[in-house]
């Protein structure tokens, strides 16, 4: 029986799951914090936090350090559980809102396969923590289990507001998610693959869907079939900000109506999870978004498949870590894209909100695919 | 002896399916159905059958429980949490469950290749791969080149199935929903009179 077990499958795995979702996801959710407060400031004309830098010295780095600042005040307050709320299920909520978030990470490709020289032997490690053959799904199926941890938020406190914000951001999902599966449909079309890293290992090779400038890309039918994709690609972002709660869709905390909604009764940390699993949705959202549309961890204009010819030696471990860098620069273009359309944009109405996703985006989804299969059909 | 993931979750299943009927709380109950579906759902994986199991959770677990608890939180079901226990259905529905268990053990002794263990049946990738039908020329099979590379195309072949078995029965499903959908409409844009 131990010897089924594949020893080199089980480490490697463990330190992607440390890396990727311990390292480098929770340490962009303190920057994007970070990010968010001094891009709202530059918005604003105002300076925003510049000052925190090191501990005990005077080094300040243009205020780097506030992240550590804002982890020790969340972790200091008083965690206060109010005597009106059903409190299992209040200690519960917020787990179950960041837990998702960071699920989704096991599927999404941040780099190209890792080839480690280690004596005789080459081991192969792919930059994935789970390659199955289902990524997008599971994606969708793990978001929509989000949604739980604010219904559970709202309904356990035992408040008005609260309650509000958590029926608000029930209905808010439920709509968004089906206008989100039935976008990303002309892709998988496209494509004809559900395995994200075969997506993006397709699009290194023959153009990223939103440029098909290289190999195959450079054909009639990818050209034409940019308008469906550029049309999955709007309603898809659009959908993500919807499901992160992000404004101009952040209808379930809405401070100007609902006090702070769905998290009113929170403190502290209880408090802190909650806007944590809201930036760790956000990024893995920008990751899904950039490995569907934009190319995943590959190079514009074929580079990367220079890069990946070069075999032997240290290129196996120094292709993968460039491929790992295009990935994180375009995930933080994106996030600065969501921070920048926070403060830039007024939030919507609940009754637009609910038109826009079942009037428009529906339907307009639902078009998109047929015209995706008349155009492959016609141009094949 | 089971593989260990398959008692694990099967216990998860099944202890949660229990605490949706013993719950006295509505939104209690719901949520265990939850952890239930996320058990089978594992269970599906398990047995390599990845689609299904994803599906279970976006549809049941994500979509469909959603709906319930939302109804359920909006109505505020107190009464229920107070309503004392009958023992009369009780007992009833215990006596029923046995029987069914009893029955589902029965028929499934009987079942012959049910006896061998997945580890002593592994999937034979080559094989499967030999035995596909040769496809046209400029068209490239990709359940073939997925069982080449050991690994199971579940949705590829449960999209086979499904369009090239069973076209029509999938199209009376899709106007069944259409149907229904129809109808919600109508019942939900009716004027009070």
């Amino acid at each position: 029986m131990l010897a089924a077990i594949d020893l080199f499958f089980l480490v490697s795995t463990m330190v992607k799951i440390v890396f990727f979702v311990m390292v480098v996801v929770m340490t962009l959710v303190a920057y994007t914090v970070y990010a968010e407060r001094r891009f709202s400031a530059i918005i604003q004309d105002r300076v925003g936090p510049n000052r925190v830098g090191i501990p005990f010295t005077k080094i300040s780095l243009a205020g780097l350090g506030q992240p550590i600042a804002d982890g020790l005040k969340f972790l200091l307050k008083e965690d206060f559980t109010p005597k009106h709320v059903n409190t299992f299920y209040y200690w519960l909520a917020p787990a179950l809102t960041m837990v998702p978030a960071l699920m989704s990470a096991a599927v999404v490709p941040f780099g190209s396969e890792m080839a480690i020289p280690f004596g005789d032997e080459i081991y192969r490690v792919p930059l994935v923590i789970a390659d199955i053959n289902v990524g997008p799904v599971f994606v969708f199926a793990i978001t929509s289990l989000s949604v739980y941890g604010i219904v559970i938020a709202g309904w356990s406190s035992n408040s008005k507001y609260s309650f509000f914000g958590g029926v608000r951001s029930s209905s808010q999902m439920i709509s968004y998610e089906i206008c989100m599966g039935l976008s990303i449909i002309p892709v998988i079309m496209i494509l004809g693959e559900l395995n994200l890293t075969k997506i993006v290992e397709a699009q290194s090779a023959n153009g990223w869907l939103l440029l098909p400038a290289w190999g195959n890309g450079l054909s009639m039918q990818s050209w034409l079939l940019l308008i469906p994709v550029i049309i999955s690609f709007v309603i898809f972002t659009i959908s993500i900000f919807a499901e992160t709660n992000r404004l101009p869709f952040d209808l379930p905390e809405c401070e100007t109506e609902l006090v702070a909604g769905y998290h009113t009764e929170y403190s502290s940390m209880k408090f802190a999870l909650f806007f944590l699993g809201e930036y760790a949705a956000m990024i893995i959202g920008s990751g899904i978004i950039v490995t569907l549309f934009l190319g995943g961890w590959s190079l514009p204009f074929g580079l990367s498949e220079h890069l990946l010819a070069n075999k032997g030696g240290f290129w196996g471990i120094i292709t993968p870590l460039i491929h790992f860098g295009c990935f994180m620069s375009k995930v933080v273009a994106f996030l600065l894209f969501f921070i920048w359309v926070r403060w830039s944009i007024p939030r919507f109405r609940y009754d637009q909100l609910m038109r826009l996703g079942w009037v428009f985006f529906f339907e307009i989804a639902l078009a998109n695919i047929v015209l995706t299969a008349i155009i492959m059909v016609v141009l094949r | 002896m089971p593989p260990v993931a398959f008692i694990i979750f099967s216990v998860i299943m099944l202890v949660f399916g229990v605490l949706v009927v013993v719950n006295r709380n509505p939104v209690a109950s719901a949520l265990s159905l939850v952890v239930s579906f996320l058990g089978l759902a594992a269970l599906f994986v398990s047995l390599d059958a990845y689609f299904v199991g994803v599906v279970q959770i976006l549809v049941y677990a994500g979509a469909v429980m959603v709906l319930f608890l939302f109804i359920i939180m909006l109505l505020d079901l107190k009464a229920e949490a107070r309503r004392k226990i009958n023992v009369v259905p009780m007992i009833g529905g215990c006596v029923l469950t046995a029987v069914l268990v009893l029955q589902l053990v029965s028929v499934l002794n009987t079942f012959e290749p049910g006896k061998k263990s997945l580890v002593e049946a592994p999937l034979d990738y080559a094989a499967a791969a030999a035995a596909r039908p040769a496809v046209p020329e400029g068209k490239s099979d990709t359940i073939k080149r997925d069982l080449r590379e050991n690994k199971l195309p579940d949705v590829r072949l449960l999209g086979e199935q499904l369009f090239t078995k069973f076209p029509f029965h999938l199209q009376i499903a899709g106007v069944l929903l259409l149907v229904s959908t129809v109808g919600v409409v109508i019942l939900s844009k009716r004027e009070l009179k």
